[in-house]
């Protein structure tokens, strides 16, 4: 092996220094990997990148990592059909594909044997890019699939930032449809609706009524619709995430303690312009999720 | 046919911690389909999911038995007790992670043994399985429970509990003990007899069957174990395969999901050790060494870090920095291109000297957070008796390279109460301790150095095996002597195992048949999980012991003499009895022995017995300091012995 200077590799490129571009992704969080945590999910990307040839920036300093930044942590056990993560690339789109190329001969795509989520997901960009994605599912596991991606404009804010609501279905237990729609009444009618929660190990008696933005009881379509044997109501939500989020499980304590959750799904995450909302990322590239990637796992 | 109870597990998994624990989905992990032929075996680690995933003999087995087309195998852990209770409410048994079946829909219960704390969890997993308890209770209609691993060198604590003890390398003797399987299979149908299958059990070398051995008492000591089938050998030796090369395993280590201990790639680099410390039962059991070749650590490396995306691998053996080209090798991974300077190798068992500290500022550029070294013993006389050779000078030598090129902490292993300890001993942790203080106090403004201090269990097939432990109050007070010694020395902790655990591993370590039930009482009792300090609970175990007519102090604290039956007598790990005795004596008389790597060999009956040589791939030993082996070792030269060297492949 030729010798290889060594300040070459301990000094990475610190990403700020050359813009490094930032590549956003859209992914899901299905079937029995819900049960991982948000930390999980972090390091389970780290991974896959890494084999993915993709190469991300690192930060600098005493112990580097690479920069990864999720938006909201989805509660452990919660399923998503809308996750993101930014990824802060080290190279250019362009540098970027010279790298997978020599990394896995005969193109990344190859080795995928995973659903394609097809061009009209992927935002237009540089073919290597494109390429690269298209195979990035095959190094996730079962449940967590790429739907979209696509380069950051300048200036856009971070994930965690820039999110002001989400839309999420939930399917409860031990209660009938009737039942569920007088109790979303009663919540919506009211003006405080106060449950105990934890956050941080500490209990806090809070008021979740002003971050309940929309609240329906339906058997119509959804997730979840005709995943159980008999049809039941769910409910579909949008609830704020300033000050704090709100999880699934407490607003099913607002609708009250005898409500078991059965499921939950996020399946949107919304920003809130001026009134307009959008998703973080532009409709263009998000095309509706297919009904084959959330069943792969139930299939198998 | 069994179904999968995943329905079931999902419904618990929302009210429990770490669900992401019960759910698999591993990378290389497997999801065999269970034909009527095949012989289905259960891995089981009898500790949590997060103890247990990383194990790399389960991990081995695994894939050798899934390659067999047939067998198949799955996992299964301990769950943790919120999952257990929620299980056992629920009626659901403990199942397998892969198609989430019962345990009882397979033919073998294979239990790993790494520790002897976790045996009332072997117990309650054979329960959860829905299995009964004791082999005398079971039918060909049960799963068969096997047990291997270092504990296996004792299996007597558990006889009443496993069917057949598997003893040393298990890579070959799975596909013979598959094949009796399958044939009992065809045979059951046809109406087999348990004896039969128990017996032709046995008759596989490496294969221990308790029930076909009866221990013999003369009032209230252990006089002989004695066979009571034709096919039962006298005396069961344990099975080593010789050629390390052709067990590339594991070949697709498990990536898991979710966070566990030693989360990053393993590549076993050789297996046994020949430095022969005198309380370390693994060096003991798994002689001779024998090397994988460079090459193939290299090959198994590079595919590892590819498939997996870890950006650390482990080079694992009992003393990584033995290993014939240890320089090379780190240089090879640390510098290839394709790692782009992102992947650290660790090294998890460091040798004390300034040489080993070079290798590991090679590999830590950037994180130099600690390094740890096991000088096990206070002073030079404690560390002869042990035989672990590592002069002051050694020591020294390793902290200032370590503090002069920029790790911060420092931590040293010790052991107290080991053989012909003294109080001098005990307190020359904390010179030592207080020494490496000030070496660092030269390079750097604030150093730690943490002494962690563990209670030593006298072990099965080791020179101390006849040696009668320190009780707790003992280890209490030589804790509180060295604490005292070090206190007030800023940058100086001392961290110490709970002495009541130590002497509850050395009562398991060192029983006879008659512990069982000391066992089954504890379990009983609730007390499963005893390896988690927040759940050991010594008081069952005195109650335990007390209901049995047994003590501590007839089964931990006492001396045996060298005539006195042991209860591994009928076990062999090829070591013979008079080697390790005259070693207990030569312990006794502070005498050490030389690493037989690079001196003439001084038959301890693990080469010579099992017709092996030691497989490495130099004939010189690597330069720099004794290296620990108290020989003089610096010149590099070659050394007065004929090795055998690898051939080159």
């Amino acid at each position: 092996m030729s010798e290889v200077d060594s300040s070459k590799r301990t000094e990475r490129r610190p990403a700020e220094a050359i813009r490094s571009p930032r590549l956003r992704l859209r992914y899901s969080k299905l079937g029995k990997v819900r049960f991982t945590s948000h930390r999980d999910v972090a390091r389970i990307w780290e991974r896959a990148l890494r084999r993915s040839g993709i190469r991300v920036a690192w930060s600098s300093g005493f112990s580097p990592h690479p920069l990864l930044a999720f938006g909201l942590a989805l509660p452990t056990g919660c399923e998503s059909l809308g996750e993101y993560v930014d990824v802060r690339l080290e190279r250019t789109p362009e540098e970027l594909f010279d790298g997978i190329d020599s990394a896995h001969p005969g193109g990344i795509a190859g080795r995928s044997s995973r659903v394609d989520p097809g061009d009209d997901l992927i935002s237009p960009g540089p073919q290597g890019l494109r390429e690269l994605l298209r195979g990035l599912s095959a190094f996730l596991p079962d449940g967590i699939d790429v739907q979209a991606a696509a380069l950051c404009a300048d200036g856009t804010g971070s994930l965690q930032e820039e999110v002001t609501s989400c839309s999420w279905e939930m399917e409860v237990r031990e209660v009938s449809e009737e039942q569920l729609a007088e109790r979303v009444d009663r919540l919506l009618g009211a003006s405080r609706v106060f449950v105990t929660r934890e956050r941080k190990g500490i209990e806090r008696f809070d008021d979740i009524r002003p971050q309940v933005l929309d609240l329906l009881c339906s058997t119509g379509p959804g997730v979840y619709a005709g995943s159980s044997s008999s049809p039941r109501a769910r409910l579909f939500v949008e609830t704020a995430t300033r000050p704090r989020g709100l999880r699934p499980m407490e607003l099913i304590k607002g609708l009250g303690d005898d409500l078991v959750l059965s499921r939950a799904c996020r399946t949107n995450q919304w920003i809130d312009r001026l009134g307009t909302r959008s998703e973080p990322l532009d409709a263009a590239s998000v095309a509706p999720v297919p009904l084959a990637t959330r069943t792969k796992e139930c299939v198998s | 046919m069994y179904e999968t109870l995943w329905p079931d597990v999902e419904k618990l998994l929302a009210t429990v911690q770490k669900p992401a624990r019960y759910i698999g989905g591993e990378l290389g992990a497997v999801a065999p389909t269970h034909l009527p032929g095949n012989v289905a075996w259960l891995l089981i680690y009898p500790d949590t999911y997060e103890i247990g995933l990383p194990n790399q003999g389960l991990q081995i087995l695994y894939e050798i038995l899934n390659e067999r087309h047939d067998a198949l195998a799955e996992r299964a852990y301990a769950p943790w007790v919120d999952m257990e209770a929620a299980m056992r409410d629920a009626g659901v048994p403990l199942f397998s992670l892969e198609n989430h079946l019962p345990a009882r829909s397979f033919d073998v219960l294979a239990f790993n043994l790494s520790a002897e704390l976790v045996y009332t969890n072997v117990l309650n997993l054979i329960d959860l399985a829905g299995v009964p308890l004791h082999t005398l209770e079971r039918t060909l209609e049960d799963p068969l429970v096997l047990a291997g691993g270092h504990c296996a060198f004792n299996p007597e604590p558990l006889a009443e509990f496993v069917d057949a003890f598997v003893l040393g390398d298990g890579e070959e003797v799975v596909a013979e003990l598959t094949e009796v399987l399958a044939r009992s299979k065809t045979e059951s149908e046809e109406g087999g007899d348990r004896h039969d299958l128990l017996a032709t059990l046995a008759s596989l070398d490496g294969v221990y069957v308790p029930s076909l051995y009866r221990p013999v008492y003369d009032s209230s000591r252990l006089v002989r174990i004695e066979p009571l089938d034709p096919n039962a050998p006298e005396t069961v030796e344990k099975r080593t395969i010789s050629d390390l090369a052709l067990w590339p395993y594991p070949r697709n280590q498990l990536i898991p999901l979710t966070e566990v201990v030693h989360d990053r790639l393993n590549v076993e680099v050789f297996r046994g050790c020949t430095r022969g410390c005198r309380f370390c039962q693994a060096g003991m059991v798994t002689r001779p060494v024998r090397e994988r070749p460079f090459d193939q650590v290299g090959e198994m490396t590079r595919l590892g870090l590819d498939r997996s995306g870890y950006d650390e691998v482990a080079l694992t053996s009992l003393s990584t920095a033995d290993f014939s080209g240890i320089q090379d090798l780190v240089r090879d991974v640390v510098e290839d291109p394709r790692n782009d300077g992102q992947v650290s190798v660790s090294l998890p068992s460091l040798r004390v000297d300034a040489f080993t500290v070079e290798t590991a500022a090679q590999i830590q550029r950037v994180k130099r957070t600690g390094l740890t070294f096991a000088p096990e013993g206070g002073t030079w006389r404690m560390r002869k008796v042990i035989n672990k050779l590592i002069t002051e000078e050694d020591l020294y030598k390793a902290v200032d390279a370590a503090f002069s090129q920029g790790w911060r902490r420092v931590k040293l292993y010790f052991l107290i109460g080991l053989p012909t300890e003294r109080d001098e001993d005990v307190l020359g942790i904390a010179e030592l301790g207080k020494r490496c203080v000030e070496i660092g106090r030269r390079y750097q403004r604030s150093v730690t150095v943490v002494a962690s201090v563990g209670g030593f269990v006298p072990k099965a097939q080791t020179p101390f095996q006849w040696f009668g432990q320190d009780s707790v109050e003992e280890l209490q007070r030589k804790v509180t002597l060295l604490r005292n010694a070090g206190s007030g020395v800023k940058g100086f902790n001392i961290r110490w195992h709970d002495p009541e655990a130590t002497v509850v591993e050395g009562l398991v370590s060192r029983g006879d048949r008659r512990i069982g039930a000391v066992i089954e009482r504890v379990w009983r009792a609730g007390g499963i999980f005893q390896e988690w300090s927040e759940r050991f609970d010594l008081s069952k175990w005195q109650d335990a012991l007390a209901r049995e007519s047994l003590s501590f102090e007839e089964v931990a604290y006492r001396d045996r003499d060298e005539n006195e039956a042991l209860p591994w007598d009928h076990i062999s790990a090829g070591l013979h009895r008079d080697f390790l005795w005259s070693q207990w004596q030569d312990a006794l008389a502070e005498t050490s022995l030389e690493d037989c790597r690079w001196t003439p060999c001084y038959d301890c009956g693990a080469c010579t017995g099992y017709g092996l040589e030691h497989v490495v791939a130099s004939a010189l030993p690597p330069a720099g300091g004794s290296q620990g082996t108290g020989q003089d070792l610096s010149s590099g030269q070659r050394v007065p012995v004929d090795l055998i060297s690898r051939p080159s492949r």
